[in-house]
């Protein structure tokens, strides 16, 4: 699914990536933690194609290089970003931004046009195995949402884009126990052998909630430790200093 | 060829040229120049004396300077004042008589004016430089006591209503451009409600500019009697030409007792060429009295086109508890210029107004929000709430908002708000991120930043200025 080798990134002339790997199949769910700062939300901009980076390295996205693509075709491939600060856009309604993004996707697919009434369906249904307030849909994007609302919309747009590989961003920061368990479940419900996940966290806490095949440990701009769900056990113990 | 062609058309997608033969008035600003118009017209005497009147008031008036955006100066001998098709000359009774070229410029227009293909619920004035081409719906508007009709028309059938109100908002008097056009005003059209009428369909007028050298002055005049309701919209291209071509409306709004007028303007003039050739000034003046009780007039533009705009959609809060409203979205791109805004001048008691305005600059563009709301001695009990956004894309462009207040008593309230902000780089990536690309993204955005004011629009139009918006700024970032 996806491959990175030897990534390199940097932003004015600061070195944030220093020749980082990771290679996920399909259907895999890989976990980075990391300190703060260590480059996690520079990976998840630079797979998804943020501009602005100086890059050097292979990505590879189902066989594919992603480097001359730019970020909006990414996205209609299956490359879902999940933010870790959802950013507002006043004016926009939500419903209506979910289903045009959804048609861009549909449109590279190949497929037509949701009509009007289907997404509704489709758009509802999704609320409520979310545990979601409808009302959520009629607002302006983002605007006023508190920062549990805004997660739960992000999960919410991973589902009905339904793609195949999610980064998830810190989702799970700053939520309580009622919306992580959301956020999880959104999660595994959407688990399955064509997915993969790369799960970024600071903390092992949502990793109690959802089972990580690999677990990678960030620091200093590459991967200095990878193992599986116990190395974050080991990490809540010790603290990132305990590793390298 | 074809991409050339999609180039051409992201650029000013109405930059035809019908290629027709004109009658035209002598070149020059004359008294000769305006008996013409008035003789071609068929005017009775005392329309040629009102012309006259304003033309030497015109004499000895001089053209205002304070705006910001400075222009070069116009040379007035060197314009046509009247153009019009040749086939136009002997009034055709019927569509099946208007020059097909006509009829077909209007359909590439997207304004079909066939009985079969017109737009449902909207009825159109099509005006072609100086002459109005055809009014469809005549009948069932006729039907209901409306008038609906070319203002050359309502001066020979209407006199008595045109006597009365044409020139009691704007007098003739009233500045340089105003005077101008009450001098030379060709055609543009008249509407009258009936006491206790709402008007059953969006009535709208469509303004195309075709020929060269011709400036283009156009009167509208909207009379609701007492306890009536219209809503009225106004929509206007022109050729993309290398030289700019002065467009100087008057639009008189009069509101009775309990009536309600809503105007609305998608204006689309062709804005002149990437380094700022060509290009339409318009320069108009728009005003509207309040003038019964309860009255309520409600101004709403989308100005995307023109090289210059310059106008101030006003109203006049004569009636006690009247209402005005001004909702604003101004689009500058590449070098256009926009000084725009309102005047909201209470004197009724417990008046109100509210005034939004958007202002998106692109490009090298300049954009500015100026309004003054004045609050009489005797209009007690009066509220203001104005609000003004500017949103800025690049750093070559501008934005300024100049805010006139007047307050005379201490019962009323003023309120302002103004932010200015850039386009976000986050929004942008977050759209980006869910498949939007950067056209599709800015336009969604700045539609947001717009709601307040498209969604005032009649329904029939708000999908067509969203589109504008997005068309307006295309290449904008990034
Ligand atoms: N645009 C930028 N310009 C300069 N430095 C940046 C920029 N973006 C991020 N950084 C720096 O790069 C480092 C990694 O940032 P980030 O990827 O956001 O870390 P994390 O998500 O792991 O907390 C931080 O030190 C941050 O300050
Ligand atoms: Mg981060």
């Amino acid at each position: 699914m996806l491959e990175i080798k030897n990534l390199n990134a940097s932003i004015n002339n600061k070195e944030i990536l220093k020749g980082l790997n990771i290679s996920i199949k399909p259907g895999e769910l890989h976990a980075i933690m990391g300190p703060n700062g260590s480059g996690k939300s520079t990976l998840a901009n630079v797979l998804s194609g943020k501009e602005g980076y100086k890059i050097s390295g292979e990505l590879n996205f189902l066989g594919k290089n992603l480097n001359e693509i730019p970020i909006d075709e990414r996205a209609q491939k299956g490359i879902f970003l999940a933010f870790q600060y959802p950013t507002e856009i006043p004016g926009v309604n939500t419903s209506n931004f979910l289903r045009t993004s959804l048609n861009k996707v549909r449109k590279a697919q190949g497929k037509k046009e949701i009509d009007a009434l289907s997404f509704i369906k489709l758009v509802k249904e999704k609320t409520n195995e979310l545990g979601m307030d409808e009302k959520m849909l009629s607002r302006q994007l983002n605007v006023g949402f508190s920062g549990g609302e805004k997660k739960k919309n992000e999960i919410l747009q991973m589902k009905i884009l339904d793609p195949n590989l999610i980064i998830l961003d810190e989702t799970d920061s700053g939520l309580d126990i009622d919306a992580l368990k959301i956020v999880a479940d959104g999660v595994n419900s959407s688990r399955d052998s064509k997915k993969s996940f790369l799960v970024i966290t600071h903390y092992q806490r949502l990793l109690n909630f959802i089972k990580p095949d690999f677990v990678h440990v960030l620091a200093n701009g590459k991967i200095v430790k990878s193992g599986t769900k116990e190395l974050a056990m080991q990490l809540e113990k010790t603290g990132y200093k305990g590793i390298n | 060829m074809k991409n050339q062609e999609l180039d051409q058309n992201k650029e000013y997608k109405y930059g035809f040229t019908t290629d027709i033969e004109n009658v035209k008035a002598p070149k020059g600003l004359s008294e000769e120049t305006i008996k013409f118009i008035s003789k071609i017209k068929k005017e009775p005497k005392w329309m040629l004396d009102w012309r006259l009147k304003a033309y030497n008031r015109l004499k000895v008036s001089k053209e205002p300077n304070w705006q910001k955006p400075k222009y070069p100066k116009i040379d007035y001998q060197d314009l046509y004042y009247y153009s019009a098709p040749k086939s136009m000359k002997d009034k055709p009774k019927s569509l099946d008589e208007v020059d097909p070229k006509l009829i077909e410029t209007y359909n590439k227009l997207g304004i079909p004016l066939n009985e079969q293909k017109k737009l449902s619920g909207v009825a159109v004035d099509a005006v072609f430089d100086s002459v109005s081409v055809a009014t469809t719906f005549k009948g069932e508007l006729t039907k209901k006591g409306i008038i609906f009709c070319p203002i050359s028309e309502a001066i020979q059938k209407h006199p008595d209503l045109v006597k009365k109100y044409l020139g009691s908002v704007i007098p003739i008097s009233d500045h340089y451009f105003a005077t101008l056009n009450s001098a030379v005003f060709t055609d543009g059209s008249f509407v009258y409600i009936p006491p206790n009428t709402r008007c059953p369909m969006e009535l709208s007028t469509y303004f195309r500019i075709n020929a060269a050298e011709t400036g283009q002055f156009e009167r509208t005049l909207i009379i609701a009697d007492k306890g009536s309701y219209v809503s009225y919209l106004e929509g206007c291209t022109a050729p993309m030409r290398d030289e700019n071509q002065l467009h100087a409306a008057n639009v008189e709004l009069i509101a009775l007792d309990d009536a309600e007028i809503k105007y609305s303007t998608v204006q689309n003039w062709y804005p002149g060429d990437k380094d700022g050739v060509g290009g339409i000034y318009n320069f108009v003046t728009k005003r509207g009295a309040c003038r019964g009780k309860n009255s309520k007039i409600s101004w709403t533009q989308v100005e995307t086109g023109s090289a210059i705009t310059w106008k101030y959609p006003s109203c006049i809060l004569q009636g006690d508890n009247s209402v005005g409203e001004f909702y604003s979205i101004a689009i500058t791109n590449n070098h256009q210029k926009a000084d725009t805004g309102t005047k909201m001048i209470h004197l009724g008691k417990n008046t109100k107004s509210k005034i939004i305005s958007k202002g998106i600059s692109a490009g090298k563009a300049d954009n500015t929000y100026r309004g003054l709301v004045d609050i009489g001695r005797k209009a007690l009990n009066s509220r203001n709430y104005t609000q003004c956004d500017s949103l800025l894309m690049g750093n070559k462009c501008g934005a300024h908002t100049v805010p006139y207040i007047k307050n005379k008593n201490s019962s009323s309230t003023i309120e302002h708000e103004a932010t200015t902000s850039k386009i976000n780089e986050d929004q942008l990536f977050y759209c980006n991120q869910r498949g939007l690309n950067q056209e599709e993204a800015v336009s969604l955005i700045v539609n947001g930043f717009c709601k307040d004011v498209l969604q005032q629009l009649p329904m029939e139009f708000a999908v067509e200025a969203q589109k504008l918006v997005g068309i307006s700024l295309e290449g904008s970032v990034g």
